[in-house]
């Protein structure tokens, strides 16, 4: 495949594990973090972990927007389609997360609410075009990638008077995420050790890398801003290394072909000319973040669900055993939580790091864990 | 044949199915002299009992059942009816036999065009030529507007083993997996036309009768240890269905599994894996190593096996993973899928 074979290279990736290999210093040790779940997705699917040295350890960041999403919130979509008999569009992965009492908007469904799972927003516009007896609520979710097709939505929907459609706008921004892993008492305290960041890859087409140059200059942790292709994970992880090498602490851009400085000033428009910032946001994990969500304007109030619905902020605990939360803070891997794999399976999830592939349990699960099990395997023989 | 006794022919240009073509009475007994008895005539069929009777040869028979839901129902490369052949004749295929009749369940929902219900009967009718099996007997249901999607079709076949076949047994350590061809043609060209997800490709379903390749590839190696048809969930599910019920691992070598380039750019593009796309017209083999080289030139030189390829091999392994060496060098696992294949958002 043009333009993708190319970056799935076996023989570049090995001669970039050399380079890794050769570049390690004798013992120090480079605590990595992958924001995205694309990169933690790739690292799995592609094996990256097996090409790398063992002081190179990569830590599985919080980019996953169907992981971070509090329960609450997907509680008052669950509530939202069952009480409010509205057609709830959402995208598939968000379907099977666990919610209150291990509900879920596919139960939901199978109880007889009209749950759709949609490809593009530009679905759940068609669908409230062809219902117009009915509300649609556009169940949206996701970091500043997904974004600016909601503003666009909106932006249509106003245009075109669609009255029966609206938006329950659960939009996250990975800057402020990332100073809240920052801030956090862990890597305060030294508990964690973060030396780097392999920065987002989709999310930077949007917001440019400028947005992250204070991850440098405040904190002094060097960014290398990656495509989700396994060599750019790869080349990224060598620049990080070389960064550390040297001391030094920058935005570097391993996704040229993709991402500026600025981004895409077109979308920032749109997305700023419908949403604005949240003055707090909770997060699954980080808890509650101030400046780190989006919601819609006043001017397009009347195509807000929460405002529509009169929806009631709720607040729900993760499962008692879930430890999705310190997963997501970069705090814990997932072969340390007690429940990986046995009461948590991508079939029975109790927490949602194991539904969405992106999810760090479920692209661990999925891939990677018979490497625990050699393990076992070989430690008792 | 009694004589017709109906006023007026079906309408197979503006008519629809009624509750009463499936109630027992002369609305039934005109679409089965009209359509079905024409389409898949023979000398089984053509009595009307409520059976088939007929003559079998000695040796183990084999049976197998497999029911039909397909939507949409027309697909590039197919329809319904010609899987619905396809899909039972290969079950029965799996186990080395000779396929040699089919029977037939028909769910019609009510209002269901007649046009297309002939269409795909004669589908269906000539998919069961081809392959040189008779339908000798069948059944239909109508069900109320709503309460359906369609047609369901439910076919069973029947066949025998040829003497001397042996396709099972135990696997070990070293033995080769191979498969036909390309994989996840089916699914992918069936995903193509799903709602809210249409797109342009040239991808048909890869959806045939394997019964002639199985038979060329027996007379190669007549102890073919294992023979699957990877259908839903793929070869993902097929080769953890094989290393749970044998207690041994597989592993794969990715750069040595056929995908078709635009499966792939399909899949890649929808965030989906190919080895967990459905496939209706290939086969997994496993075999002993001192076999792989002739069995493989065997399916080699079967149409339906031009381009079988060998993609790796039995190990050792209590805990049943499906592994694969990835074309980056690594490693992974190849899993069970959970839920439906849903895209990635992001």
């Amino acid at each position: 495949m043009k333009y993708i074979d190319e970056f799935r290279d076996g023989r570049l990736a090995r001669e970039i594990g050399a380079a890794i290999h050769r570049e390690v210093a004798p013992g120090r040790q480079y605590n990595l973090m992958e924001f995205c779940g694309g990169h933690t997705h790739a690292i799995s699917r592609y094996g990256i972990e097996d090409l790398l040295p063992a002081p190179v350890r990569m830590i599985h960041g919080p980019g996953c927007p169907v992981c971070v999403l509090p329960i609450g919130r997907l509680q008052m979509a669950i509530d939202l389609a069952v009480e409010r008999n509205v057609i709830l569009c959402s995208y598939g992965d968000m379907l099977r997360v666990p919610a209150w009492q291990g509900d879920s908007l596919l139960k939901a469904r199978s109880r007889g609410a009209d749950v759709r799972m949609i490809y593009s927003v530009n679905d759940a516009l068609a669908l409230a075009r062809r219902h117009p007896d009915r509300q649609v609520v556009f169940f949206a979710i996701g970091f500043e990638t997904t974004t600016p097709p909601t503003a666009v939505a909106i932006l249509q929907a106003a245009r075109e008077g669609l009255r029966n459609f609206s938006v329950f706008c659960n939009h996250v921004l990975t800057p402020a995420a990332m100073r809240a892993i920052l801030e956090s008492a862990e890597l305060q305290s030294g508990v964690v050790r973060l030396d780097g960041f392999v920065g987002p890859a989709h999310v930077s087409t949007v917001i440019g890398s400028r947005p992250y140059e204070f991850v440098a200059s405040d904190y002094h942790r060097p960014v290398v801003i990656a495509g989700f292709e396994p060599l750019d994970v790869m080349q990224s992880i060598l620049m990080l290394i070389r960064q550390v090498n040297a001391g030094r602490c920058e935005v570097e851009n391993e996704f040229i072909r993709a991402v500026n400085r600025e981004g895409n000033l077109k979308a920032q428009r749109l997305t700023n000319e419908v949403l604005e910032l949240r003055d707090r946001f909770e997060w699954r994990g980080l808890g509650p973040v101030p400046d780190s969500a989006l919601k819609i304007r006043e001017r397009f109030a009347d195509l807000d669900a929460e405002r529509r619905f009169e929806l009631q902020e709720r607040i729900i605990p993760d499962h008692k055993a879930c430890e999705c939360a310190d997963i997501l803070r970069g705090v814990k891997h997932p072969r340390d939580c007690k429940v990986f794999g046995s009461a948590c399976t991508p079939d029975s999830p109790l927490g949602s790091c194991m539904v969405s592939s992106e999810g760090a349990c479920a692209a661990h699960y999925l891939y990677g864990r018979f490497r625990e099990v050699r393990r076992e395997t070989e430690g008792a023989a | 044949m009694a004589a017709r006794d109906h006023t007026r022919k079906l309408d197979f240009r503006h008519g629809r199915v009624e509750m009463n073509h499936g109630s027992g009475g002369k609305a039934m007994a005109q679409l089965i002299e009209e359509l079905f008895l024409p389409a898949f005539d023979n000398p089984w069929l053509r009595p009307l009992e409520d059976q088939a009777r007929f003559e079998v040869a000695g040796g183990r028979m084999v049976m197998a059942c497999d029911s039909h839901v397909v939507s949409p129902l027309f697909f590039p490369g197919g329809d319904i009816g010609s899987l619905s052949v396809h899909g039972t004749i290969n079950d029965v295929a799996m186990s080395g036999a000779r396929p040699l009749y089919l029977a037939a369940g028909f769910i019609l929902e009510e209002g269901f065009p007649l046009a297309d219900l002939r269409r795909i009967v004669e589908s269906m009718a000539r998919a069961a030529h081809d392959v040189g099996v008779a339908v000798v007997t069948g059944d239909t249901k109508v069900v109320e507007a709503g309460k359906g999607d369609g047609v369901f079709i439910t076919t069973t076949g029947v066949g025998v083993i040829p003497e001397g076949v042996h396709v099972g047994g135990a696997l070990h350590p070293g033995d080769k997996v191979l498969v036909s061809g390309p994989l996840g043609d089916h699914g992918v060209a069936i995903l193509s036309l799903r709602e809210g997800l249409s797109f342009d490709t040239t991808i048909e379903s890869d959806s045939a009768p394997l019964h002639e390749l199985v038979a060329a590839m027996v007379a190669a190696v007549p102890a073919i240890r294992c023979l699957h048809d990877p259908t839903r969930g793929g070869i993902a599910a097929t080769l953890n269905e094989v290393t749970r019920r044998h207690g041994i691992g597989i592993r794969l070598d990715e750069a040595a599994i056929p995908i078709r380039e635009p499966v792939r750019a399909a899949c890649e593009f929808l965030g989906l894996d190919p080895l967990y796309s459905a496939n209706e017209g290939k086969l997994v083999a496993i075999c002993e190593p001192a076999s792989a080289g002739r069995l493989l030139a065997a399916m080699r030189e079967h149409p339906l096996g031009r381009e079988a390829a060998m993609v790796g091999e039995v190990v050792a392994d209590d805990h049943g993973f499906v592994e694969m060496r990835t074309v980056f060098g690594g490693s992974r696992v190849v899993d069970w899928l959970s839920g439906e294949q849903l895209p990635r958002i992001c």
